[in-house]
């Protein structure tokens, strides 16, 4: 069968011919196209709950994809230079756990950053696979981390020929990508697979002015966040495979979390949103480029703020720096960046991704015009005159090395009790601490509750920082492992 | 046949025009421009369909944006007037002997070239050389001015569309900062009556509120404006619009107006009550 064309849309096609049918709905959902449920109807809109239907022969089946879904989900491969893509529905967080449980039984090792999503590490407490940290580089000026240095994970490997994969945050948060190509061909040297979160990166696939996408330089896997760069709806995902991983098994993976009941909101997001990215992506990355790099130097003018691009690239840790990321240093005015970011939203009404100990995130895309950047621009410009200060006393680094005790899974099951945090000093801990966004744990399951994690905890709270994680939902307890 | 122009000035009520014939129809980058000429209001200009001004009731609105500020401050010399491509505001201010530069920021090149086309009764003054025409966000322009401005007029479009970035608050704490000491700043700002467009009000009076020790609000009757019944903002660092009114200098300026006088001047911040109530409920 000849491949088909990147301007076919199979499941939207699909759902269209679907609709033209008027088929009379005796299965789920028990809406019926809307008509139970008119609130939600005139809520959302007729032609969305239209298509809100079921798997179905002339739609295909997500868990088990043999006809339109299977050809959607080729084109998406052919799209991203893949061998296959899995269309996913419970979001990036499915993809990269998927990627985890693929390369790693229980017990297994696997090489990977501490500065990771969440997800990872849940990963790890659902399959029981061992973590070997990589800590990343740091820049102490920004206080932000960075990506793996080659000879971490050269040294990394060495001490532990038995891994099986190696993990890389491509990029990060902020943007900042290792050196992908050289620690690819490393892990593969000797013999382990190479897992690329890819979350922040989807649009590397179609501009020749970002970073390499993992699958260009031969990674094993790749989740990618469709819905961030991509513009699909939220929690949608692509999970893409290359090399030797098998499909069947990856599948088998999938089906073990995902849900049977895929919605085809999210699926033909994906199908639309790859067309659309296949067609016209360059362009569209060209000009998010070009906003991002605009609102940077507007920034940079105002002074104080730092606005920050490839000028940190080093070589090694900043291998490379997605230039789309308009991430923002805040400290030397006086700011951590969870205060600019409160700031931003309750007097000026404009929301950014995050913002952490000294820096925020804006996130630019394709939605976005330069009158929007204007007023972020003139509202940073304001925040600076109206409440800069001095910064002595302001902590900068966002990352602390942590003390690993227990693997997670072990740490997230053993016996635990609450404790008030201070108390926790020097005990293990059996829990996630985060502040969300960006979601990268201060503590995982299994880590020591050092003098320098408490300080940041409290530090975080006191600047406003959403923190997440913990049983206790005010986060004034964690869980211990009693000893 | 009958040709008319209408604007819904609600979801459920209509504002019609007769239109004799249409002079102009584009589209820019930004907007949709578009020039008639009726019977009733002879020629007039809208953008994006809503109506911008016409040839016979304009005069209120540039004299209301005008000679308010202008006779309150003592001392006008530089001015910074944001949208207002049309002109009109241009040409109340150039009558002002002591006023020794304006600086027009205009979004849309595209508007200043078709009302110097078609509406030379407002843009007549636009190459006063005492007038430098900027075309660039309002928004842009501000941010990097400090203490360079006695007055500034911001006469843009409704809140949403191109002239969206200038009812926000960082907008209107740049033009605090752009403002010399004794600064002030008039802005159109949209009408009370339906509930609409008396959320933009009462959301640009809170913003003006929260950036300027002194803020009132006044009125005027605009026939051809959503409702009839218009406001302005006036945000003042340091001059009072009603004890620091300056009547002696209106009169020895002898200028000919058809709508505002030194009556109409304090007159014009008596507020209804149900509009008191709206500025209270955000003061």
């Amino acid at each position: 069968m000849d491949p088909l064309s990147q301007e076919r849309a199979p499941v939207l096609e699909a759902l269209n011919r679907y609709k033209a049918m008027r088929v009379v709905p005796f299965d789920v959902p028990g809406h019926k196209r809307g008509k139970g449920n008119r609130e939600l109807t005139d809520f959302l809109g007729e032609r969305c709950l239209t298509v809100d239907v079921n798997s179905m022969k002339p739609l295909d089946n997500l868990c088990h994809p043999v006809s339109v879904i299977k050809e959607a989900e080729a084109l998406a491969a052919d799209a991203f230079g893949a061998r296959h893509a899995f269309f996913m529905v419970n979001g990036t967080t499915s993809a990269v756990q998927s990627m985890v449980m693929t390369a790693c039984k229980r017990g297994e090792k696997i090489i990977m950053p501490r500065n990771v999503h969440r997800s990872a590490i849940n990963a790890l407490v659902l399959s029981g696979a061992v973590p070997v940290y990589v800590n990343p580089g740091m820049n102490r000026q920004l206080g932000i981390s960075l990506g793996m240095s080659l000879d971490d994970v050269a040294q990394a490997i060495h001490e532990n020929p038995d891994a099986k994969a190696v993990l890389i945050n491509n990029p990060t948060y902020y943007g900042v990508c290792s050196n992908l190509k050289a620690i690819t061909e490393l892990a593969h040297r000797h013999g382990m697979l190479v897992l690329v979160d890819e979350a922040h990166g989807t649009h590397f696939y179609f501009s020749d002015k970002t970073p390499p996408s993992a699958m260009s330089v031969g990674a094993d896997m790749a989740a990618v966040s469709m819905h961030k760069s991509g513009g699909s709806l939220t929690q949608s995902s692509l999970l893409l495979v290359n090399n030797q991983v098998s499909e069947g098994y990856v599948r088998q993976i999938i089906n073990l979390t995902q849900t049977t009941s895929g919605s085809y909101l999210l699926i033909s997001s994906l199908d639309i949103s790859r067309r659309n990215l296949a067609l016209r992506g360059e362009a569209i990355f060209q000009k998010v480029i070009d906003l991002a790099q605009y609102a940077r130097e507007e920034i940079n003018k105002i002074g104080g703020y730092y606005a920050f691009s490839k000028e940190l690239i080093n070589g090694d840790t900043i291998y490379d720096f997605d230039v789309t990321k308009l991430s923002i240093h805040t400290l030397d005015i006086g700011l951590a960046g969870i205060e600019v970011y409160d700031i931003l939203r309750d007097d000026y009404d404009i929301q950014i991704e995050f913002g952490d100990i000294g820096n925020v995130l804006a996130y630019v895309s394709i939605g976005d015009r330069v009158l929007e950047l204007e007023r972020l621009v003139s509202a940073l410009s304001e925040i600076k005159r109206r409440y800069a200060k001095d910064k002595t006393g302001m902590l900068s680094q966002e990352y602390i090395r942590p003390t690993v005790v227990l693997p997670p899974q072990e740490a997230f099951y053993a016996a635990s009790e609450p404790v008030p945090l201070e108390q926790g000093l020097g005990r293990i801990c059996s829990e996630f601490v985060m502040c969300y966004p960006p979601g990268i744990p201060i503590l995982a399951p299994g880590e020591e509750i050092t003098p320098a994690v408490l300080e940041y905890i409290q530090y975080a709270k006191e600047k406003g920082c959403f923190l997440t994680g913990t049983q206790d939902s005010a986060v004034n307890k964690v869980q211990i492992i009693k000893e | 046949m009958e040709l008319w122009f209408t604007e819904k000035h609600t979801d459920d009520v209509n504002f019609s025009i007769k239109v004799d014939r249409q002079l102009y129809t584009g589209q820019s980058d930004f907007q949709r421009i578009d020039v008639f000429d009726s019977p009733e209001f002879g020629r007039f200009l809208t953008l994006d369909g809503y109506m911008m001004l016409t040839e016979k009731d304009e005069f209120i609105y540039h004299e209301m944006i005008v000679h308010v500020p202008m006779m309150v401050h003592p001392d006008v010399r530089t001015v910074l007037v944001i949208g207002g491509g049309d002109g009109g505001a241009v040409r109340e201010l150039v009558r002002y002997p002591g006023v020794e530069h304006i600086d027009l920021v205009e979004i849309d090149p595209q508007v200043v070239a078709v009302c110097r086309k078609y509406l030379p009764q407002t843009a007549c003054r636009l190459d006063d050389p005492r007038v430098a025409i900027h075309y660039e966000d309002g928004l842009k322009f501000v941010r990097t001015c400090e203490n360079a401005y006695d007055l500034i007029i911001v006469d843009s479009t409704d809140p949403f569309g191109p002239g969206e970035g200038l009812f926000t608050k960082e907008f209107y704490g740049n033009c605090f900062k752009a403002l010399r000491a004794e600064g002030l700043m008039v802005n159109q700002q949209e009408s009370p009556f339906y509930p609409k467009d008396a959320i933009a009000m009462q959301r640009a009076h809170k913003r003006i509120v929260e950036s300027f020790p002194i803020s009132r609000v006044y009125q005027a009757h605009i026939p051809t404006y959503p409702s009839g019944h218009w406001l302005f903002g006036f945000a003042s660092k340091r001059w009072h619009p009603i004890t620091d009114f300056n009547r002696q200098r209106w009169t020895d300026l002898g200028f000919d107006t058809r709508y505002y006088n030194s009556s109409i001047h304090t007159g014009a911040f008596a507020l209804p009550n149900y509009v008191k109530k709206l500025l209270e409920d955000v003061e």
